[in-house]
């Protein structure tokens, strides 16, 4: 049986409908993320996890106990919010010291605790200030401190990122991934970052909707995505439209030049319909001797330096096709209008099917 | 160079220059009349520096003004604050619905500004001995108020008045404290293990106890140095502070003029500690609510 | 959560009764004055007071030299400070909360001490002196809530660029206190003003003791002396804090909806 069941959850406020029937099931000691655009439904499902909302139909099962009838203070469930949510009238300590005064621990034991806790956090010598005193990246650690403090079953983490400088965003993500691992904890993470998601998780879960659009790992999320919604979420993508020219042969044709597709086209296709196809920008190269069993020829619209890639632009029929080429010194970016060759493996071509 | 610092010169000249009438009538009108009174305070009447009159205010009929002008404020600050208090944490955290919420605002705004000579009047109608409240329980509930020892002109009667204007005022004041109180603090607290108790025990009236301390401290202020609806309710019967400084200036009951600086100086000191501890508190609420 | 609710209208109605009750009581003791009916006597006996008009009138006329005075004085000083002098932010922003801390009576106490008819400044050897500090003593009254107000609608306009802007444009100083800042702080005064209206119109201790006709003494005359007509009196004097109330809401929501801020 697995540790956290959501089975036939939905959740609706008034006539609108938020969450529909969504059903999943994640392991002990597994990191799970909700990836999804704002309104997609993945803060509600975690603020019924939480019991801050309750679901309008199915069932919230932690380690095989339903949740439903439970008030949040009595779930044991730790949960560190966007805006870190330091209660500002105590200090570091405080903080942390809250959940396990409440659950009434003795002085010498809650401080214990608390040392551990800021130990784990790397705050130790913070303990005595107050959150107005400290900037976001610690206050959010000492909120991941008081929310693990009192060993609750479940860490909930609602976008617990978005409010900090990109560069803390990334060193603190990787530390909540280390603690997560150290203490195998349940931990499920709400974000619309989806580079945050890919780097974190063990499984993601792409929201559309009120609904799971795919549920993966980090490598199939990226590499297989399901519907058109999940390619075009997560990372960036080309989406190439296409004709069939021979479906026997998986041959299709891109403006005026034609391609084999290694993946079948499927036995309904008819030559002359439209095939919608998802290329990765890192997929191919026009750097000399690129590998790949596959060519497509195009002038070059536009070609941008973003640091360690650089990224260029060109037309192929009418479909404009983006790729990136990694920096290196003496590269020379293609210039404008240039006629080039981009090469590609024909198995990164992924046909779209809804 | 020296051109230079001629032109610097002259705009420092010009900017002093774009608040000095500013600074003229504060001077004249503020700080000069209080410094007159705070310095005669320590003078006897031949100019000479003294603690007469400060030794001088400790009299039964002055210590005795001072002790219901502080108890009349006290009660009416802490009734005052307690009751808005309750009113803005009914609209703000209540659940009503939202109209209910910017009629009380708007209508305090209202209230906190009627007071002085109308709201006397206001409160001889409704409770006074022919007033419509005491006429009403006298005819329909067989309840003789002023048999019961309440009077309108004592300590229960003005502080009951003065709550007029003293709920508005927290009204005013505490609800955007309220409105500070963000909702991640009680899911965190909740979340954690808190029931509602001990969320508001623990978590919201710590937060809050500055704004509501300092509130309450304006509102003593502000009952300490009002005048106008206890003279015009009570006449000078009754002998609050501000009542007998009142009398002291029309004609010099205290036959000493020097008495009378001290008199004012201990309300300045009175209000003045009170409205500075309020500011501070402030500032630290606001620390907190960032 | 129920309780909570329970709880909450609770309150309001408590409330609710509180502030209406004493309305609703001055309103029918106001309409006592004829036995055994209700009429309108009593304000029919107001209003045809020599002495309600003439008090009535004059307390007019000083708020409204009151605030234009204030204006002249707050709009300047609170620019100026914004602009040139915001070291001195402090100093000026205590100054105008004194006279939330010094009650009005030991201010008007020092005025009679320092402008008595004896001393340099003799404010209080004439009537119209006396006047003169009346209403330098109601500016100061006025000051912390003027003062705040201006200074608040000066905060959204961004000032410097302003000026700065004006400057470029080769306006002058005049020009650019009345043509560029005036008009938009215009929401922040407007509000300044209707308070001022409000605190002014039932002043009762400055007047008093400068001994100057105006409407509050009246009042407390009339309270002493009468005994149908200080209801009647209590409805207008609220009608008329209500009504600049209801002026001042609708200047600042007028004000929140106008874009003066992208």
């Amino acid at each position: 049986m697995s540790f956290l069941e959501l089975s036939g959850i939905q959740k609706s406020f008034g006539p609108v409908q938020v969450v529909k029937d969504f059903d999943m099931t994640i392991e002990k000691g597994e990191f799970v993320s909700f990836l999804g655009p704002s309104g997609c439904g993945k803060t509600t499902i975690l603020r019924m996890i939480a019991g801050f909302e309750t679901p309008s139909a199915g069932t919230v099962l932690i380690n095989g106990r339903n949740q439903n009838e439970l008030k949040p203070n009595q779930r044991n469930i730790g949960m560190v919010f966007q805006a870190y949510a330091l209660f500002p009238n105590m200090t570091v300590h405080d903080n942390v010291a809250f959940g396990l005064k409440i659950a009434g621990m003795d002085k010498s034991a809650v401080d214990a605790r608390v040392k551990e806790m800021l130990g784990l956090i790397h705050l130790d010598h913070l303990a005595d200030r107050y959150p107005y005193q400290m900037s976001g990246g610690q206050q959010q650690r000492v909120a991941l401190a008081r929310a693990l403090a009192p060993k609750p079953q479940v860490l909930l983490l609602d976008e617990p990122l978005s409010a900090l400088d990109a560069k803390i965003r990334v060193s603190l993500r990787e530390e909540i991934r280390q603690i997560q691992q150290q203490l195998g904890i349940t931990t499920v993470f709400v974000t619309h970052d989806q580079e945050e998601a890919l780097s974190i998780s063990d499984r993601i879960v792409v929201m559309n909707a009120g609904r799971a659009d795919q549920i993966g790992t980090p490598f199939d999320i990226y590499n297989k995505p399901a519907t058109r919604f999940v390619a075009s979420f997560v990372g960036t993508l080309n989406l190439i439209e296409a004709k069939v020219v021979d479906p026997a042969t998986n041959r299709i044709i891109i403006g005026d030049q034609q391609i084999t597709l290694r993946e079948p086209l499927g036995s309904n296709a008819k030559a002359g319909d439209k095939v919608s196809l998802a290329l990765r920008p890192e997929a191919g190269s026009i750097a000399e001797g690129a590998k790949g069993d596959t060519a497509l020829t195009g002038a070059v619209v536009s070609s941008n330096f973003l640091g360690s890639v650089i990224r260029t632009r060109m037309k192929v029929g009418d479909a404009v096709i983006s790729f990136d080429m990694f920096n290196a010194p003496g590269l020379m970016p293609p210039a404008v209008s240039e006629i080039a060759t981009l090469r590609f493996t024909a198995s990164d071509l992924l046909i779209i099917r809804e | 160079m020296s051109a230079n610092r001629a032109i610097d010169l002259k705009k420092t000249a010009i900017d002093w220059l774009g608040i000095t009438p500013f600074l003229l009538f504060a001077v004249m009108f503020l700080v000069a009349p209080t410094l007159y009174l705070v310095t005669g305070a320590f003078l006897n009447p031949a100019g000479e520096f003294t603690f007469e009159n400060i030794g001088g205010l400790f009299t039964d009929k002055i210590v005795a003004s001072y002790w219901i002008s502080i108890k009349i404020s006290l009660a009416s600050s802490i009734g005052g604050a307690l009751i808005g208090f309750w009113l803005a944490w009914a609209v703000v955290l209540g659940g009503l619905p939202s109209w209910i919420r910017s009629s009380l605002l708007t209508f305090s705004g209202v209230a906190s500004n009627f007071a002085g000579v109308p709201l006397a009047f206001a409160f001889l109608a409704t409770l006074g001995r022919t007033g419509l409240v005491t006429m009403i329980l006298r005819d329909w509930f067989g309840i003789n108020l002023y048999a019961t020892g309440f009077n309108l002109l004592s300590f229960i009667g003005l502080t009951i008045t003065y709550m007029y204007f003293q709920i508005p005022l927290m009204v005013l004041i505490i609800t955007p404290a309220l409105d500070g109180l963000k909702k991640e603090w009680r899911e965190a607290a909740e979340i954690l293990g808190a029931t509602n108790r001990q969320y508001w025990t623990k978590v919201a009236l710590p937060i809050l106890f500055p704004s509501i301390l300092g509130t309450t401290l304006l509102l003593f202020a502000n009952a300490f140095g009002a005048i106008a609806t206890a003279y015009s309710l009570t006449g000078s019967t009754f002998n609050i502070v501000p009542i007998q400084l009142y009398a002291q200036i029309r004609g010099d009951v205290l036959h000493n003029p020097n008495l009378g600086y001290a008199l004012a100086l201990g309300m300045i000191v009175i209000t003045g500690i009170s409205n500075l501890i309020y500011i501070w508190l402030r500032m630290r609420a606001e620390r907190w609510q960032k | 959560m129920k309780t909570q609710k329970i709880g909450a209208w609770l309150a309001i109605f408590f409330g609710a009764s509180y502030f209406i009750i004493p309305l609703i009581a001055t309103f029918e003791f106001s309409l006592r004055m004829r036995r055994g009916e209700y009429s309108f006597d009593a304000y029919r006996s107001v209003f045809s007071d020599v002495q309600f008009r003439e008090s009535f009138s004059y307390s007019i006329v000083m708020a409204l030299l009151t605030i234009v005075f204030g204006v002249l004085l707050v709009v300047p000083t609170a620019y100026w400070v914004r602009l040139r002098l915001p070291q001195m932010r402090p100093v000026v922003e205590f100054i105008t909360l004194m006279p939330l801390v010094i009650p009005a009576i030991v201010i008007v106490f020092g005025y009679l001490r320092i402008y008595n008819s004896s001393s340099y400044i003799p404010f209080t050897g004439s009537a119209r002196g006396t006047d003169l500090l009346l209403m330098f003593s109601f500016m100061t009254l006025s000051l912390p809530y003027m003062y705040r107000s201006v200074d608040t609608a000066m905060r959204t306009i961004d000032v410097g660029t302003l000026t700065e802007a004006a400057q470029s444009l080769g306006a002058s100083w005049p020009t650019i206190m009345f043509k560029c800042i005036f008009p938009n702080v215009m929401s922040g005064v407007l509000s300044g003003a209707f308070i001022t209206f409000a605190i002014v119109i039932g002043e009762f201790t400055m007047p008093s003791l400068l001994n100057r006709p105006a409407f509050g003494p009246y009042l407390q005359l009339i309270g002493a002396n009468r005994a149908y007509e200080p209801p009647a009196l209590a409805v207008i004097a609220f009608a008329i804090t209500w009504g600049c109330m209801i002026l001042l809401q609708l200047v600042s929501r007028f004000s929140k909806s106008a874009p003066a801020k992208p």
